[in-house]
């Protein structure tokens, strides 16, 4: 809403001096939202001016420019450029006779662009000037030919200051209005919340004009056979005549400047009046040429498939919720959003016939949504308006159209009123005190009260208000307080710091997830954060080992429509962060991301078509449904390694980040979460056959599969534009979480001489070591502290297929000192298991 | 040298002088090893007069025993203190040889880093831990009626065609991605009894283009405490301490009045600050109020009962003048070299 501050000083007293910036402000402190302020960017000297001769010369270019003497001052003044007092100047257009005045802009001023104004050498004469066209000044688009004043009706002195002639040195704030408050989208609104502000008198325009009931019925029939929602689609309809407009007349420079101000174009003095009035008072106009109506009106809701051509000429196929206006011939407006250009005020209209009603909001909202109309209409039915200020905006504009265009008032006329008496709200004393926590005097509640606009009476407990007819958004107790805070001023509540009983703390689950986070970044990976928006074949690709389908989360809306997918895996993402890093030249790469990803169940259909209810709390059955609803989002790791892991260094050669760095981040994850994550050989249709990890955690259903580590398929990295070697993990924290429970039982640090051996042992290279070492250790039994996979060899004196693992063994008793035997006796227990096991033999 | 024949104190002497002369010109353990062996070794003189011991007559053995062993006293002396020179000096040079350049040490472990956007959450969550608040959670894909209707978004309310929401195909399903984390509100209220004092940070979405101040996903914190008795004031006064524990001292806060659909009464939360980048300024930071009847309703809360306030402000945004980032790009492309700038801490 932009709002001139020439207008919005008619109805509240703004100081001499004000300035847009001092009444933003105010408006702020009350809950207006400050957006930009707006000004004709001008600067004088621009004056009124008469053109005394011209003589019209022809050029090169086949083009007729007019050399003209043109009196921009009195005889025998000097200019208000200090220059004589008639400007010889040149000028291209030639709507204008001699004699006519016009606007002239004097070398020195500046006009909107900016475009400076300067003694200019041209088509052979010196131009000391310019007459300006409706559009060089920023009043409008008009520049086919320069502005008349005549033409406005305007008659003034030569020499006169144009500035404040044509209202070009008003200015207006624009403010952010909230949805609860649509009566802020009329001046009249406005300048109450500035008064509400600084305490300036206020003076309603609703009272200033009065409406006349009509003496002769137009017959207009309100129809809503489908009202939404309960609703009756128009609660107020009222209809006026004025016959006789002139439709020669122009719109005043006044007038043209205020909707210039307020962000509309003039277009035709009817048209500018019916929207002056609606900025004024909030209520949107729609006017008809009462002599392309066919009989009289009819408001009812659409048939399916009815078509109506809108204003913009657009031909649109109506909804059964579209509430529409009709005559004999048919629908001939969309109610509130759209007129229909059958019946549109013209350039010969001179029998006008005035519609102010008030729209159901909903009914309204849906049907600029459906047919994506919003207008001044529009947005400002869906927010509510006054129902008690249609009849005045009917007669203002009947006034304004008697005043400006000559018309003459009909006593036809209509005035349909259905709205609701409003029930008294139930105020009890001591409750905005009690709900602010700032004690308020009665005086200042009920001043408050009254300052909006309420009426109230007492009761044996408080207060019974009655809400302004304009603040539907005033339902009960709570939107009360709000009025009584915010006119005795937020600034007053005090600061009082609540003791909240005592908390337990981050739960297991959250403690854990920032253990994670902490020891890979200080493990050296880097935290990153993508957009979960991924496209189906990356979806596909990281989100099953195996299957060509995934199932997946589509986004209706999405902003990429390459990728409308949510992600299934952390992986897609990570990877456009790695290139994008390469692309800037960061070569060595360790990045991680903890967060969400999307994993719909396949065959479950996920949400629920019912909505429950507002405001009442859902069964337990309800609530269940919606949240088995929601498709699982399990906390998720992804971790991307690429390039060297250590680069080249003095006295250390690089070493390249390889699938091991994926284990390692793996382990570190299990260290710091407690819980070991084991990893088994495994297989993704995204990996390396030959260097991947399944990752597993133990459950007490057995193994659970939680993951994988390791190499990226050398064509999946190059198809991410990435180097061959770039190592992954993806593991499901949420799925290892759950199994981090209880408190670990530790064991007795054993303080007795340990006894250390070696161990190496043949098996086929396809044995994994950690079965090896898993044997070994649980055939060593109870002496074995500790064992560590020291070695993997393979080649000169092991057999091909075999392969010799070498344990470093620590044995300790808890008691005594072991003898070498003992030590020796438990080692080989533990071989013949592996022995068993695996066909491990030692090796000689 | 000739050995000694007889055991006189110029012999003696003139064998201790040799040895203590070669004992000081020794410059090294090895040069000191053959002086060693040359003057107390089995061939030195000073050997040789211990064994012409034996043919000293009786009366003058102990003068002569004296003699000698006083000789072979001073020259281990010498030896031991030459040696115990020896070894430090070698020692010395040893630790001097091994001298290196601290500032080329090559590192062991790469640098990682912490992203400043979670660390800013945790920090958040850390000072209401402090307070007895605990943290609270809830999914991005949310439920529509956790999102807006519990919230006292009506479907047909200007205020839900303005939150700019995605929604999840099929629309019918009522599935969205949730545009701010109040929907946790209602999940901490649904699970509790009040009091209710929680804190929830996370990601939310908007469907706004990237640019230099938007990001179509971003993140929040949401407080709520729902209680007997609460009013406004607690409200500031919870925002006043929050402000100050996570800005210094000098920040402050001012409530203007706004509207939400979930509070009522509403107020936008403008923070201000005297070292901020730009100078000293409010800053529009998020909205806050008193928890709305109906959102308590939605809970099952009697709002004759209890009452409530909720604030919710932008990670993004505190990071952007609190940490003076320019552009929402550095926040969310992932350059490694954003969050190296802060490494472990924010």
């Amino acid at each position: 809403m932009r709002v001139p501050l020439s207008w919005l000083g008619e109805f509240v007293d703004l100081e001499p001096g004000t300035t847009p910036e001092a009444v933003h402000a105010a408006l702020v402190s009350v809950g207006l939202e400050e957006e930009e302020i707006h000004r004709f960017e001008l600067t004088g000297p621009i004056v009124v001016g008469q053109v005394l001769e011209f003589v019209g010369e022809v050029q090169t270019n086949g083009k007729t420019i007019n050399w003209c003497q043109v009196r921009v001052a009195a005889d025998g003044e000097l200019a208000a450029d200090g220059g004589p007092a008639i400007h010889g100047i040149v000028c291209g257009a030639h709507n204008f006779v001699v004699g006519d005045k016009v606007v002239v802009t004097l070398p020195g001023a500046v006009l909107p662009g900016p475009f400076p104004i300067a003694p200019r050498k041209t088509y052979g004469h010196v131009s000391d000037g310019m007459i300006a066209s409706a559009r060089e000044l920023g009043l409008g688009d008009e520049h086919a030919g320069i502005l008349v004043l005549g033409d406005l009706g305007l008659d003034p002195q030569i020499g006169a200051d144009a500035i404040s002639l044509l209202g070009l040195d008003d200015s207006a704030v624009e403010i952010n209005v909230t949805p609860d408050r649509g009566y802020a989208f009329s001046i009249r609104g406005v300048a109450r919340e500035y008064s509400h502000a600084t305490g300036a008198t206020f003076r309603d325009p609703a009272l200033a004009v009065t409406a006349t009931a009509s003496t002769e019925v137009f017959p207009v029939s309100i129809e809503d056979a489908a009202p939404i929602r309960d609703r009756i689609g128009a609660g107020v309809f009222v209809t006026r005549v004025v016959r006789g407009v002139d439709p020669s007349r122009p719109s005043p420079a006044w007038l043209i400047a205020r909707l210039k101000l307020a962000g509309i174009r003039s277009i035709s003095l009817i048209v500018d009046i019916t929207n002056y009035v609606m900025i004024e008072l909030g209520q949107p106009i729609h006017g008809y040429d009462l002599d392309l109506l066919t009989g009289g009106l009819v408001v009812r809701r659409a048939q399916p498939g009815e078509k109506l051509v809108t204003l913009d000429d657009v031909t649109r196929t109506l909804n059964r919720e579209d509430l529409l206006i009709a005559d004999g011939s048919g629908p001939i407006g969309l109610a509130g959003v759209m007129g229909g250009a059958t019946t549109e005020i013209g350039n010969g209209t001179t029998n006008v016939l005035i519609e102010a009603a008030n729209f159901d909001p909903v009914s309204i909202a849906r049907t600029a949504r459906r047919h994506k109309l919003p207008s001044e209409a529009s947005r400002r039915f869906e927010r509510g308006v006054d129902p008690e200020v249609a009849a005045v905006a009917a007669a203002r504009v009947v006034q304004l159209l008697v005043e400006l265009a000559g018309g003459v008032a009909d006593g036809l006329g209509s005035l349909h009123d259905a709205t609701p008496e409003r029930a008294p709200i139930d105020l009890p004393t001591g409750f905005v005190s009690g709900l602010i926590g700032l004690e308020y005097t009665r005086d200042e509640v009920r001043t408050s009260l009254a300052e909006i606009g309420a009426s109230m009476t007492e009761t044996a407990t408080g207060l019974a208000v009655i809400a302004p007819s304009w603040r539907p958004d005033l339902t009960d107790k709570w939107t009360l307080a709000e009025e009584v805070a915010r006119i005795v001023g937020y600034d007053r509540i005090p600061s009082v710091l609540p003791v909240a009983p005592p908390g337990r703390g981050l739960t297991r689950t959250q403690q854990l997830k920032r253990s994670v986070a902490t020891v890979l970044a200080a493990t050296g990976h880097t935290e990153v954060l993508a957009y979960p928006f991924v496209a189906e074949k990356a979806n596909t690709l990281f989100g099953h080992p195996t299957s060509s389908t995934v199932p997946q989360i589509k986004v209706a809306n999405p902003l990429d429509g390459e990728a409308p997918f949510m992600r299934t895996s952390m992986l897609p993402g990570l990877l456009q962060i790695a290139h994008r890093n390469l692309s800037r030249g960061s070569t060595d790469l360790a990045i991680f991301e903890l967060g969400s990803v999307f994993r719909p169940v396949a065959g479950v259909s996920y949400g629920s078509t019912v909505v429950p209810q507002a405001a009442v709390r859902p069964s337990a059955e309800l609530e269940a449904k919606l949240n088995a609803g929601i498709p699982p989002q399990p906390f998720t790791a992804g971790v991307v390694l690429l390039g060297n892991t250590l680069r080249h260094q003095p006295g250390q050669a690089p070493i390249a980040a390889s699938w091991q760095d994926a284990v390692t981040a793996v382990r570190q994850i299990g260290l710091a979460v407690g819980l070991p994550i084991l990893v088994r050989q495994g297989a993704h249709q995204a990996m390396h056959p030959g260097r991947t990890a399944e990752l597993f955690v133990a459950t007490d259903a057995g193994e659970l599969s939680v993951g994988f580590a390791g190499e990226l398929l050398p064509a999946v990295a190059r198809g991410a534009d990435l180097p061959a070697v770039v190592a992954v993990v993806e593991l499901n924290l949420s799925a290892v979480f759950a199994q981090v429970t209880g408190e670990l039982q530790a064991t007795v640090i054993g303080t007795k001489p340990a006894a250390t051996q070696d161990l190496s042992l043949v098996v086929d290279v396809t044995v994994p070591a950690s079965g090896v070492l898993q044997a070994v250790r649980e055939g060593s039994g109870a002496l074995l502290e500790s064992i560590e996979l020291v070695d993997d060899y393979r080649g000169t004196g092991i057999e091909t297929g075999r392969k010799s693992l070498t344990f470093a063994l620590r044995f300790r008793a808890p008691d005594r000192t072991l003898t070498a035997a003992e030590a020796s006796d438990a080692k080989l227990a533990g071989v013949q298991l592996a022995a068993a096991r695996f066909g491990a033999a030692l090796r000689e | 040298m000739s050995a000694p024949t007889e055991i006189t104190e110029p012999v003696v002497t003139a064998a201790v002088d040799a040895a203590l002369a070669a004992i000081a010109g020794a410059d090294d353990s090895a040069a000191l090893k053959a002086v060693r062996s040359a003057h107390v070794g089995e061939a030195s003189p000073l050997a040789a007069l211990n064994a012409l011991m034996r043919s000293v007559p009786g009366d003058q053995k102990a003068a002569a025993g004296k003699l000698v062993g006083q000789a072979r006293a001073r020259v281990n002396q010498a030896l031991g203190a030459r040696e115990a020179a020896i070894v430090d000096a070698e020692a010395t040079a040893q630790l001097a040889a091994e001298t290196v350049d601290v500032t080329a040490a090559a590192s062991t472990w790469r640098a990682g880093a912490r992203h400043p956007l979670t660390l800013l959450q945790e920090r958040v969550s850390d000072v209401f831990v402090g307070m007895g608040w605990e943290v609270a959670e809830g999914p991005e894909l949310e439920s529509e009626w956790f999102n807006f209707d519990a919230l006292n978004f009506d479907e047909d309310h200007p205020a839900r065609a303005m939150q700019d929401t995605f929604f999840i195909d099929p629309p019918e399903a009522h599935l969205v991605l949730r545009t701010h984390t109040s929907p946790v509100q209602l999940r901490a209220l649904l699970a509790a009894e009040p009091p209710v004092y929680r804190i929830a940070p996370g990601r939310v979405y908007r469907t706004d283009e990237l640019d230099a101040t938007h990001t179509p996903v971003f993140h929040q914190i949401e407080g709520i405490a729902v209680d007997k008795g609460l009013t406004m004031a607690h409200l500031r006064g919870t925002l006043d301490h929050f402000v100050k524990a996570l800005f210094g001292d000098e920040a402050k806060v001012r409530l203007r009045p706004n509207y939400f659909p979930f509070t009522e009464p509403s107020a936008e939360l403008d923070l201000w600050h005297p070292t901020f980048k730009d100078g000293a300024r409010w800053i529009e930071w998020g909205g806050c109020g008193m928890v709305n009847a109906n959102v308590l309703r939605s809970a099952g809360i009697d709002p004759e009962v209890y009452s409530g306030f909720a604030f919710g402000v932008g990670v993004e945004r505190a990071l952007m003048f609190r940490n003076d980032v320019k552009d929402m790009h550095d926040m969310v492309e992932g350059d490694i070299r954003f969050s190296q700038q802060y490494g472990m801490t924010v």
